[in-house]
C-alpha cells in the first residue's frame, strides 16, 4: 500500500473507504453475539454519511472497524483500494493517528490534561518526544488557530471538568482535527448534548466536511441528526437495510 | 512525549500515587537508616575490638610463657611487614579492692605489658579516661596529661591527691571506727602498706604475706622500715573501668550516671598463679589510670600491669638484687606469653601470619591476626546485619507488592484514558510506556525522598533519640547498656546508591505487571469500560 503520506487530497467521489462482506461477533460467555453480518459499505473522499438504526445493531461496531478500533472477523477494510484491517498493529496505530479522528458521544477527553495539552495529544503521540519538543511552538500556535475557530481560546488552561458539554465536545472535535485526518469517525456526538448545542456541533461538522472536505462517517440514532449528511446508511440487525441520498 | 506528559499529571494528581512514593519512601529511609547505624556499630565495635588487640599476636600455649623473648622478638622483626612488637605476660587472676569498708573481687585477665611498647602496636593511650573528653561522672579531674604524650606508669599529680587523700579519709574512718584508738593500727595495716624496702623508696609487694604462700621470702627481709603509705606500689595498674565502676542513678537529675569506686592513686590486690605449680601468689598495685574502650569484654576484665612485675609476681623474674626486689629489673629475663605485632600494612596481615607460622614452627607458638582472635563475634555482627538486609528487603518487597496493587487499581481507574490514548493512535508500547515510566518515576521520587530522609535521620539521630526517650520516658539507645555515648552511624556511599536502585528497579518491576495489562486492553472494551 502507499504510504499514508502519499495519500491525495483531493475531494472526489471514487471509493476511499470500504467495508467489503465484514461480520463481527462478540462472545458473551459460551455464547457468540454476531453483531455485523456481511456489511458493504463504500464512502468516498469528502462524503458526509451518517450511519442510522437502533441500538445494538452494530453501527459504532462499524465505525470502529472503519476506524481500525476493531478488527473484522470476516471481510475486509479498505482505504483506496488497499486493505488496512490486517496490517500490523504498529501501522494500524500510525494509521489511527494520521488519516483517522475520533468524536464520541462521551468526549473522552484525558481527565488530567488542560484543553490544550487534550487538543495536543495526537500530536504528542505521533512525533518523537524530541520532535515534539523541538516544534513544540509550532503545534502549540496550531492548536491554538483550532481551539480559537471552536470558540474555546478562553478555555485553554481549563481541564475537562470545568468545561460545559458542547465545550468539551468541540474541544474532542478539535483534538480529532488537530492532526488533519482525512476520516472524521464521530459516534454519536451530539448524543450527550441538548438540541441547541446539538446543532451548533453538527453545523460545525457540516462546515468541515463542505469547506475542508473532510471525509466524516458519523453513527447517530436521531435522524434528524442523521439527515444532515450527504447520505445515510441504515443498519438493522448487523445489515444494511438502506441508503438514501439526504435532501 | 505523551507518556512522560501523562505519566507526571498521574502522579501529580493521584493521591494514591502520593502513597506508594510514601512506601518507598519510608522503605529507603529505613533501610538506609538500619545500614548506616549498623555500619557504624560494626566500624565502632571493629575500631574498639581492635583498639586493645594488636594486628597479629604470637602466642604461646604455655601457660608459663616462652624464655628469652629478646629473641623471639628479633625472629618477628624479620619480616618486612613487622613494624613494632611488644612483649605481655598474660595470666587470669583475680582482682580485690576495698569500697565503702568491704571487699570486693573481680575475675580478671591480668596483662604484663611495657607501656609505651603496648601504646605502638594497639593505641592504649587514647582509651585512658584521664586522656578521653568525656570522663566518668564523677571523676572531677581535669585531664593534664598532654594527649598525646607516651604512655609510663607515672602518677599524675591529681592521683597523688587522690592517693594521699584516701589514706588520709581511712586513717580518720578508721579512728572514727574505734574509739579508743588502739585498733587503728591494725586496720591501717591492713588497708595500708605494712613495711617498705630500705632503699627503693617504694611501698612493700605484698599486703598481707601471712594470707599467702610466699615463695622468695628475701623480698621481706628488708628492714621494716615505718613507710610512707602515700608513695604508690611498685607495681602499677591501668584498669578496665568496666571492674570498678557502676551505674548510678543520680538523686537530683535521676540520670544514671557511671561512678567509679576506685580512683588513679588508690591501691587495688591482685590475684595469680606462680608460674611451674599453681600457688596463688597476691600484690598490691597502685592504679595510674582506668580505662575505657567501650568492649565490655574488656573494660570489665583487662588489667594492665607493668611486665616486669607481673613477671615477678609469676615467678619467672628473678630480682638481681635480692635486698632490693624491685630494682634493675630485665623484662628480658623473664617470660612473657605473647608478642604482639604491628604492621606496616595490614592488608599484609595474612602473608605475615603465614610467614611466622612457618618461622615459628617448632615452637609450639600460635600466630593470629585480631580478626581471628575475636573471629566469632564479628561474624556474629557481619550475620546479624546480612539478616537484618535481607528482612529489610522483604519489607521493601512487601511495598513492592503494595504497588503493584495500586498499579492495578490506576490501570482499572485509567482503563478509559487507555482506550482514549489507542483510539488517538498510541501504541500498546507506548501505553506500557506511560506506565513503566510511571513507576520509575514514583520510584525515583520516592527514592531521592527516601535518601533525603534517610541522610537527615542519620544525621540527627541522636537529636531524634533523645526526643524518642523523652516522649517514653526511658532512654532507647541507654550508654550504660550498649557500648557508645552516641548512636554509631556511618554512612556507606555506595550503600545509599544501591538502596536508591532498589527501590527503583522494585517500583518500575511492581508497574511492569499492570502496565502490560494497559498495554493489551482491547480500545473499544476500554473505551466502553463504564
Amino acid at each position: 500500500m502507499p504510504s499514508i503520506l502519499q495519500i491525495p487530497n483531493s475531494k472526489t467521489r471514487v471509493s476511499y473507504l470500504r467495508a467489503l462482506a465484514i461480520s463481527r461477533a462478540y462472545s458473551k460467555g459460551q455464547v457468540k453475539v454476531p453483531v455485523l453480518r456481511g456489511v458493504d459499505l463504500c464512502v468516498g473522499r469528502g462524503e458526509f454519511v451518517s450511519i442510522v438504526g437502533k441500538s445494538g445493531c452494530g453501527k459504532s461496531t462499524l465505525m470502529h472497524l472503519f476506524g481500525l478500533l476493531d478488527t473484522p472477523d470476516t471481510g475486509e477494510v479498505r482505504l483506496e483500494q488497499n486493505r488496512i484491517d490486517d496490517l500490523p498493529a504498529a501501522t494500524r496505530d500510525e494509521l489511527r493517528n494520521r488519516i483517522f479522528g475520533f468524536v464520541f458521544q462521551f468526549y473522552h477527553l484525558l481527565p488530567e490534561l488542560t484543553l490544550l495539552d487534550n487538543v495536543l495529544t495526537p500530536l504528542m503521540i505521533r512525533y518523537s518526544a524530541w520532535e515534539y519538543w523541538r516544534r513544540r511552538k509550532e503545534f502549540r500556535e496550531q492548536a491554538c488557530e483550532i481551539v480559537k475557530k471552536m470558540g474555546l481560546d478562553h478555555r485553554l488552561r481549563h481541564r475537562p471538568s470545568e468545561l460545559s458539554g458542547g465545550e468539551m465536545q468541540r474541544a474532542a472535535i478539535a483534538r480529532a482535527l488537530i492532526g488533519q485526518p482525512e476520516v472524521l469517525l464521530a459516534d454519536e456526538p451530539t448524543g450527550n448534548l441538548d438540541a441547541v448545542t446539538g446543532r451548533e456541533i453538527m453545523d460545525m461538522m457540516a462546515r468541515l466536511n463542505e469547506d475542508e472536505g473532510l471525509t466524516i462517517i458519523m453513527v447517530t440514532h436521531d435522524e434528524s441528526i442523521a439527515r444532515q449528511a450527504n447520505r445515510i446508511v441504515r443498519l438493522t440487525e448487523g445489515r444494511i437495510q438502506g441508503l438514501e441520498e439526504a435532501a | 512525549m505523551y507518556k512522560l506528559l501523562l505519566a507526571t499529571k498521574y502522579l501529580k494528581t493521584r493521591v494514591i500515587a502520593f502513597v506508594s512514593i510514601i512506601s518507598v519512601t519510608l522503605g529507603v529511609a529505613t533501610m538506609i537508616v538500619v545500614n548506616s547505624v549498623m555500619a557504624g556499630f560494626q566500624t565502632e565495635m571493629q575500631d574498639r575490638l581492635r583498639g586493645l588487640l594488636s594486628d597479629v599476636a604470637v602466642m604461646t600455649h604455655d601457660t608459663d610463657g616462652f624464655e628469652d623473648p629478646d629473641k623471639l622478638m628479633k625472629i618477628i622483626h624479620e619480616c618486612q611487614y613487622v613494624e613494632a612488637t611488644t612483649p605481655t605476660h598474660e595470666m587470669w587472676g583475680m582482682m580485690s579492692f576495698r569500697v565503702m569498708g568491704q571487699e570486693e573481687q573481680r575475675p580478671v585477665r591480668i596483662i604484663g605489658i611495657l607501656p609505651e611498647g603496648k601504646n605502638q602496636v594497639s593505641p592504649l593511650a587514647k582509651y585512658l579516661l584521664s586522656r578521653q573528653d568525656k570522663d566518668l561522672s564523677n571523676r572531677d579531674q581535669v585531664p593534664e596529661v598532654d594527649l598525646n604524650a607516651p604512655v609510663t606508669w607515672d602518677l599524675s599529680a591529681t592521683a597523688l591527691g587522690v592517693r594521699k587523700d584516701k589514706i588520709a579519709y581511712d586513717l580518720l574512718r578508721n579512728s572514727e571506727t574505734v574509739p579508743d584508738g588502739s585498733g587503728s593500727a591494725s586496720q591501717v595495716a591492713s588497708e595500708a602498706p605494712l613495711t617498705r624496702t630500705a632503699d627503693s623508696g617504694e611501698g612493700p609487694l605484698f599486703d598481707n604475706p601471712d594470707e599467702f604462700r610466699i615463695e622468695d621470702p628475701n623480698e621481706f627481709q628488708a628492714d621494716a622500715t615505718p613507710i610512707d603509705p602515700t608513695i604508690p606500689q611498685p607495681a602499677r595498674v591501668f584498669v578496665g573501668s568496666g571492674l570498678v565502676s557502676s551505674p548510678v542513678p543520680n538523686r537530683e537529675t535521676g540520670e544514671i550516671e557511671v561512678r567509679a569506686f576506685i580512683n588513679p592513686g588508690e591501691d587495688i590486690t591482685l590475684t595469680t598463679l606462680k608460674s611451674g605449680t599453681p600457688q596463688p601468689v597476691s600484690f598490691k598495685a597502685t592504679v595510674v589510670d582506668l580505662f575505657k574502650c567501650g568492649m565490655s569484654e574488656y573494660d570489665s576484665n583487662l588489667v594492665f600491669v607493668n611486665l616486669e612485675q607481673m613477671q615477678k609476681a609469676r615467678g619467672t623474674l628473678t630480682p638481681p638484687d635480692p635486698k632490693h626486689p624491685n630494682d634493675n629489673l630485665d623484662w628480658k629475663t623473664g617470660s612473657v606469653t605473647a608478642i604482639q605485632i604491628k604492621l606496616t600494612d595490614y592488608s599484609k596481615a595474612k602473608l605475615v601470619v603465614e610467614y611466622l607460622r612457618e618461622r615459628l614452627a617448632g615452637m609450639h607458638v600460635s600466630v593470629e591476626t585480631w580478626e581471628q582472635q575475636q573471629g566469632p563475634l564479628l561474624q556474629a555482627v557481619e550475620v546479624e546485619r546480612a539478616i537484618l538486609n535481607v528482612l529489610l528487603f522483604l519489607i521493601i518487597a512487601v511495598a513492592g507488592f503494595g504497588i503493584l496493587a495500586i498499579f492495578y487499581m490506576i490501570v482499572v481507574e485509567k482503563t478509559r484514558d487507555i482506550g482514549i490514548l489507542k483510539a488517538l493512535g498510541a501504541s500498546s508500547r507506548g501505553v506500557m510506556s506511560i506506565f513503566l515510566l510511571y513507576g520509575l518515576t514514583l520510584g525515583l521520587v520516592g527514592s531521592l525522598a527516601g535518601v533525603m530522609l534517610g541522610l537527615t535521620f542519620v544525621r540527627y539521630i541522636d537529636s531524634i533519640e533523645e526526643c524518642i526517650s523523652m516522649v517514653l520516658g526511658r532512654k532507647v539507645f541507654d550508654e550504660t547498656i550498649y557500648y557508645f555515648h552516641q548512636v554509631p552511624t556511618k554512612v556507606n556511599p555506595g550503600t545509599v546508591i544501591w538502596v536508591a536502585l532498589g527501590a527503583i528497579a522494585i517500583a518500575v518491576l511492581a508497574s511492569i505487571l499492570p502496565a502490560r495489562r494497559a498495554a493489551q486492553l482491547h480500545p473499544v472494551q476500554a473505551l466502553r469500560y463504564e
